[in-house]
């Protein structure tokens, strides 16, 4: 059966609470905490933040955690514009980029953990190694059988490219992957929104010629067919993008397929 | 312990190459449901009461009778494929969901004999 508590292991625990000494304007965070080397279960340490001397997003609260308060806290961070997707973490219980979620469209204690449904590697750092494994069984990449002179180049009208728009823009951020309820119970077979967002970017690519090969490695009523239009997808892209229409888009193209 | 590249975790058994029909039948049956539900609940509420007498008098109609036919099919697909998901989504011990999709196909099944059994017997 599926499982609906967590195992011992996993039970969140009540952990430290660090006060900002001598701060007027205060906000707290709640962040999740999970070392792998103590063998000690997670807990959620509140640590509050002088707002005064902190920037506007949760990034640059988590930054002034670990840079003055706790360096042991651990999650990934790059660009902090939004572009790299390393920042992916569930804050207020919606998956989103730190870096582009501000602190006052927060609730006054910010709760963060990480993404929801993957293995922890520590504090807010999940395993996406499935995650990048199933991107790349769609093989997001332009295949041809056809071999353009080698002085010219692919030809793209103006609405064939308008066409791959809303779907180029993915960061691979994995936060509609994960905030998925069917991929969350089969996760192990279904590609999930994101991977088939991605695998419709190609599809819907003009100059792609491997639609049939990809749409017919598709079907599957694991790899696709597990989409069961919730839309929680959608919902949380931090990038305002549809991942939900791209798997209808796919799924019109294999009815296609079969003469409908 | 197992050693496992993630590229052969993800490849699995590969793709079964079906999967479209269970989807489109499941959307065809709900559209076909909706039709079907309105005629039905609404001849039930049109009666005069709903003795056994009514009922069978209302069935002697072909067209009624063909229709009810229609209306029970489309009603046990639609739950055969619905049932089907739910128990591929949430068990997840293999033998187990084998023994309920079995199961469940052959209860519904019955349902399905038994429904055209009791028409043909009430109409002829």
């Amino acid at each position: 059966m599926a499982e609906f508590s967590l195992p011992k292991n996993s039970k969140i625990q009540k952990g430290k609470y660090i006060k900002a000494e001598g701060a007027t304007n205060v906000r707290k965070l709640k962040v999740y905490r999970w070392d792998p080397d103590t063998g000690d279960n997670p807990r959620t340490d509140t640590y509050e933040i002088d707002m005064d001397n902190c920037g506007p997003m949760v990034l640059d609260a988590l930054n002034k955690v670990k840079n003055e308060i706790d360096t042991t806290l651990t999650y990934r961070r790059s660009c902090r514009e939004g572009i790299c997707g390393s920042c992916a973490m569930n804050i207020d219980g919606t998956n989103t980029l730190a870096c582009t979620k501000a602190m006052k469209d927060c609730k006054d204690t910010v709760a963060i953990y990480p993404l929801p449904h993957l293995d922890v590697i520590k504090d807010l750092v999940p395993d996406l190694t499935h995650f990048y494994a199933q991107y790349a069984s769609v093989q997001p990449w332009i295949q041809t059988d056809s071999v353009p002179l080698p002085d010219t180049e692919r030809l793209q009208s103006i609405e064939d490219r308008e066409k791959i728009d809303g779907l180029y823009e993915c960061i691979l951020c994995a936060c509609c992957q994960t905030s998925c309820p069917s991929y969350w119970w089969n996760g192990d077979r279904y590609l999930g929104p994101a991977v088939l967002l991605q695998s419709y970017r190609f599809l819907a690519d003009s100059r792609d010629e491997y639609t049939g090969e990809r749409l017919e490695d598709l079907e599957d009523p694991f790899k696709v067919f597990r989409c069961h239009t919730i839309m929680s997808c959608t919902n949380t892209c931090p990038k305002g993008l549809n991942p939900g229409k791209a798997i209808a888009e796919i799924k019109k193209l294999i009815a296609e397929r079969h003469a409908l | 312990m197992q050693y496992r590249t993630d590229t052969k975790n993800v490849k699995g058994l590969g793709t079964a190459k079906h999967g479209f029909g269970h989807w489109w039948m499941q959307r065809l049956t709900a559209v076909l449901m909706v039709p079907l539900g309105i005629w039905f609940v609404y001849s039930l509420m049109s009666m005069e009461n709903l003795s056994a007498d009514t009922l069978i008098m209302w069935l002697h109609n072909p067209v009624t009778a063909i229709l009810m036919a229609l209306w029970t099919v489309t009603v046990v697909y639609h739950a055969a494929l619905g049932l089907q998901v739910i128990i591929e989504d949430y068990i997840h011990n293999k033998k187990r969901a084998l023994f309920l999709l079995i199961l469940l196909k052959i209860t519904l099944f019955l349902m399905l004999i038994v429904t055209f059994f009791s028409l043909f017997k009430l109409v002829s």
